[in-house]
C-alpha cells in the first residue's frame, strides 16, 4: 500500500434509521386507547407504507381499467402497470423469468394450486408427500386433500425441542415414493429459519421437487430463488408490506408448462369453442378471471419499497430486536420461550406460568400492545411442543426496542392483573 | 373499552386459580366436549342426573384461559341442583349477558354469573366465556339416557 493512500476509506454502513422507516408507515403514529400503537403482530400481517397505500389509491383514482383486454390507453397503462409489477416481483425473488411468477390470492392459494395442478396428476396410492412438524395449516391441509383424492400419504420430518428441523431425519424420509417436499422457509410460530439450499439439494439428488413456503421469509430475508434451487416458492403480499388479497407462486417454467390449468375462465385461454379450448401461455394459464389489479400494483410498490432499503441493514436491525426481545422476555418471571433454534428471524413465541396466552393478549391490548395468542394455525406443532397455545411477538423492519420495552412493561401488568 | 378490572374480577381470578368441580366423572349420564377452533381451547363437561331431571352432579376438565376456566367452574356451581329445563334457561340468560343485544335487561341478575358482564366489551373473548356453556347444552341436548 502506498504511503499516502488517497482512496476514500471504505464507507461505514449507514446506521439503520428506524425512525425514518416508521414515518413511512402512517398507522404507526396512531394511538390506541390514548397510548402509542405497539404493533408486534407483523407475522400475521405487516403494516403498509404510504408508498403502497398511494399506489393503490392512485390506481383507483386515475388508472383503473381492466388488464389484457382494452385497446384504449387507460387499459394499456393498467396492463403495463400490472405486468411491470410481475417483472419487479420476479427480480425481487431473483427468479429467472417473470413468466414463472403467477399471481394468486395468497400463499394458501399458491400451495393449493401446486397441490391440485402439479401434484394430483402425479400421485398414485402409496406415494408420499414430505412435510415437517413446524408447518402452518396452509402447508398441511392442501396436501391432506390431495392425499385423500389419490391415496397418497403424508410423511412428517421431526424437529427438536428447540424448534430446529432434523435435516438428517428429513433426508432419511426421502424415499422411492416421495413425490414432493413442501417446507416453510421460516416457521411462523417459532421463527426457525430452515436450511432451504441443503434440503433442496438432498431432495434433488433423488429427483424430488421442492416447494418452499416463503410467507414468513419474503419480508425478512432477501429471497433468492436461483440460490434456493427450489421448484416452487409461495409468498403473500400482505406479509411483505403490500395489500391483502394477493399472493405469488413462483414455479419453474418447465413444470408450469406441464401443469393443467387449475381454474377456468377469462384471460387464461388461447381460444374457446364449445368443443374445445386451448390455454394461454404461462403465467396467464393460471390467472383465470380479472385479477386483483390494484393489489398487484400495490405489491409492486411494496417490492420497490423493500428494494430501496439496504436489506442487510434491515436484517441486522431485525436480528438485534429479536435478540433483545428474547433476552428481555427470558428475564420475566414465569416466562418460557418457545422456539429457540440457532437460526431464527423476527418471531418469538412464549408461554407464561399462570397466564393463558389469550389473557396475556387481552391485558396487553389495554396498553396498545398487539400480539398474537393461540395456536398460530400450527396445531400439530403446538402438540409437538407440548403447549395448547403460545403468545407470539413478531417483528418487522419498523420494530424498535421501545416496542419490546412496552411488551415487557405490559407483562408486568399481566402479572398484577392475574395476581401472579 | 371498559377497564381491565371489569373483565378480570376477583371472583373470576379465584375460580381460575381454584376451579370448582374440576374433575372427570366416571358415573356420568351425559358428557360433551367443547372446542374453540380459534384458540385450540378444549374442555369436557360431565352431568349426572338425580330424580326428576335434577342435575345431581356436574363437572368439567380442560385447558383454557382464565375466562373459560372460571366460566366453566362457575357454571358447575350454578347448575348443580337445577333441573335440566332450568339449566337450559340459564344458558339462554348467560348467553344474553355476554353476547346479547345491549342493554342487559335490568333486574335479571344472574347472581355470581353476573361477573361475566364485562366480557361483552371484548368480542373476541365471548367464545371463551361461553365454551363450557355450549358443552353443557350439548350434554343436555337430548332427554337424559339412563
Amino acid at each position: 500500500m502506498p504511503a499516502t493512500d488517497l482512496r476514500p476509506a471504505p464507507a461505514t454502513p449507514a446506521l439503520y434509521d428506524v425512525e425514518a422507516v416508521r414515518r413511512d408507515f402512517p398507522i404507526l403514529s396512531q394511538r390506541i386507547a390514548g397510548k402509542p400503537l405497539v404493533y408486534l403482530d407483523s407475522a400475521a400481517t405487516s403494516q403498509k407504507p404510504q408508498a403502497v397505500i398511494d399506489a393503490v389509491s392512485r390506481f383507483y383514482a386515475a388508472g383503473n381499467a381492466n388488464v389484457h383486454r382494452g385497446v384504449y390507453r387507460l387499459s394499456e397503462a393498467a396492463t403495463a402497470a400490472y405486468e411491470g409489477a410481475r417483472s419487479r416481483v420476479a427480480a425481487f425473488l431473483n427468479a429467472p423469468s417473470a413468466r414463472e411468477v403467477v399471481f394468486t390470492r395468497g400463499t394458501t392459494e399458491s400451495i393449493n394450486l401446486v397441490a391440485q395442478s402439479f401434484l394430483r396428476p402425479r400421485l398414485r396410492p402409496g406415494d408420499e408427500i414430505l412435510l415437517t412438524e413446524m408447518e402452518h395449516h396452509s402447508n398441511i391441509v392442501p396436501w391432506q386433500l390431495v392425499a385423500a383424492q389419490t391415496g397418497a400419504l403424508l410423511r412428517v420430518a421431526p424437529i427438536s425441542d428447540d424448534g430446529e428441523l432434523d435435516v438428517g431425519a428429513l433426508g432419511a424420509l426421502l424415499g422411492e415414493r416421495t413425490r414432493l417436499v413442501s417446507i416453510a422457509h421460516i416457521s411462523n410460530a417459532l421463527g426457525t429459519i430452515n436450511p432451504i439450499e441443503r434440503i433442496t439439494a438432498l431432495a434433488h439428488a433423488r429427483g424430488i421437487p421442492v416447494l418452499v413456503d416463503g410467507a414468513q421469509s419474503a419480508p425478512h430475508l432477501a429471497a433468492d430463488i436461483r440460490a434456493f434451487g427450489c421448484d416452487f416458492f409461495a409468498c403473500s403480499s400482505h406479509k411483505m408490506f403490500g395489500p391483502t388479497g394477493v399472493g405469488v407462486l413462483y414455479g419453474r417454467a418447465e413444470l408450469l408448462e406441464q401443469m393443467p390449468p387449475w381454474q377456468g375462465g377469462g384471460d387464461m385461454i388461447a381460444s374457446v369453442t364449445f368443443e374445445q379450448s386451448t390455454w394461454a401461455a404461462i403465467p396467464s394459464k393460471f390467472e383465470a378471471g380479472t385479477p386483483d389489479i390494484a393489489g398487484v400494483i400495490g405489491l409492486g410498490a411494496a417490492v420497490d419499497y423493500l428494494s430501496a432499503l439496504d436489506r442487510g441493514a434491515v436484517a441486522a436491525h431485525e436480528a438485534g430486536i429479536l435478540d433483545y426481545a428474547a433476552t428481555r422476555l427470558a428475564e420475566v418471571p414465569g416466562v418460557r420461550l418457545i422456539g429457540t433454534a440457532a437460526r431464527k428471524a423476527s418471531v418469538q413465541s412464549f408461554v407464561m406460568q399462570g397466564a393463558h396466552p389469550h389473557d396475556i393478549a387481552t391485558i396487553l391490548d389495554a396498553d396498545g400492545v398487539c400480539i398474537r395468542a393461540g395456536h398460530h394455525c400450527t396445531q400439530p406443532l403446538m402438540a409437538r411442543m407440548g403447549v395448547p397455545a403460545t403468545a407470539r411477538a413478531s417483528f418487522a423492519l419498523y420494530s424498535t426496542t421501545a416496542d419490546v420495552d412496552a411488551l415487557i412493561a405490559g407483562l408486568d401488568r399481566v402479572r398484577r392483573v392475574m395476581g401472579l | 373499552m371498559s377497564d381491565l378490572s371489569d373483565l378480570y374480577q376477583s371472583v373470576i381470578l379465584d375460580h381460575n386459580r381454584s376451579p370448582r368441580n374440576c374433575r372427570a366423572m366416571t358415573d356420568a349420564h351425559r358428557e360433551a366436549e367443547g372446542f374453540n377452533p380459534l384458540c385450540g381451547d378444549r374442555l369436557r363437561v360431565w352431568v349426572r342426573f338425580g330424580a326428576g331431571d335434577l342435575i345431581e352432579d356436574v363437572s368439567f376438565e380442560g385447558i383454557g384461559c382464565a375466562i373459560s376456566q372460571a366460566s366453566a367452574s362457575l357454571m358447575t356451581t350454578a347448575v348443580k341442583g337445577k333441573t335440566r329445563a332450568q339449566a337450559l334457561e340459564l344458558f339462554d340468560r348467560f348467553h344474553d349477558l355476554v353476547a346479547g343485544e345491549p342493554p342487559v335487561p335490568p333486574g335479571r341478575s344472574l347472581g355470581k354469573l353476573q361477573v361475566f358482564e364485562g366480557v361483552r366489551e371484548y368480542p373476541s373473548r365471548v367464545k371463551c366465556a361461553s365454551l363450557a356453556w355450549h358443552a353443557l347444552r350439548s350434554a343436555l341436548a337430548d332427554e337424559p339416557a339412563r
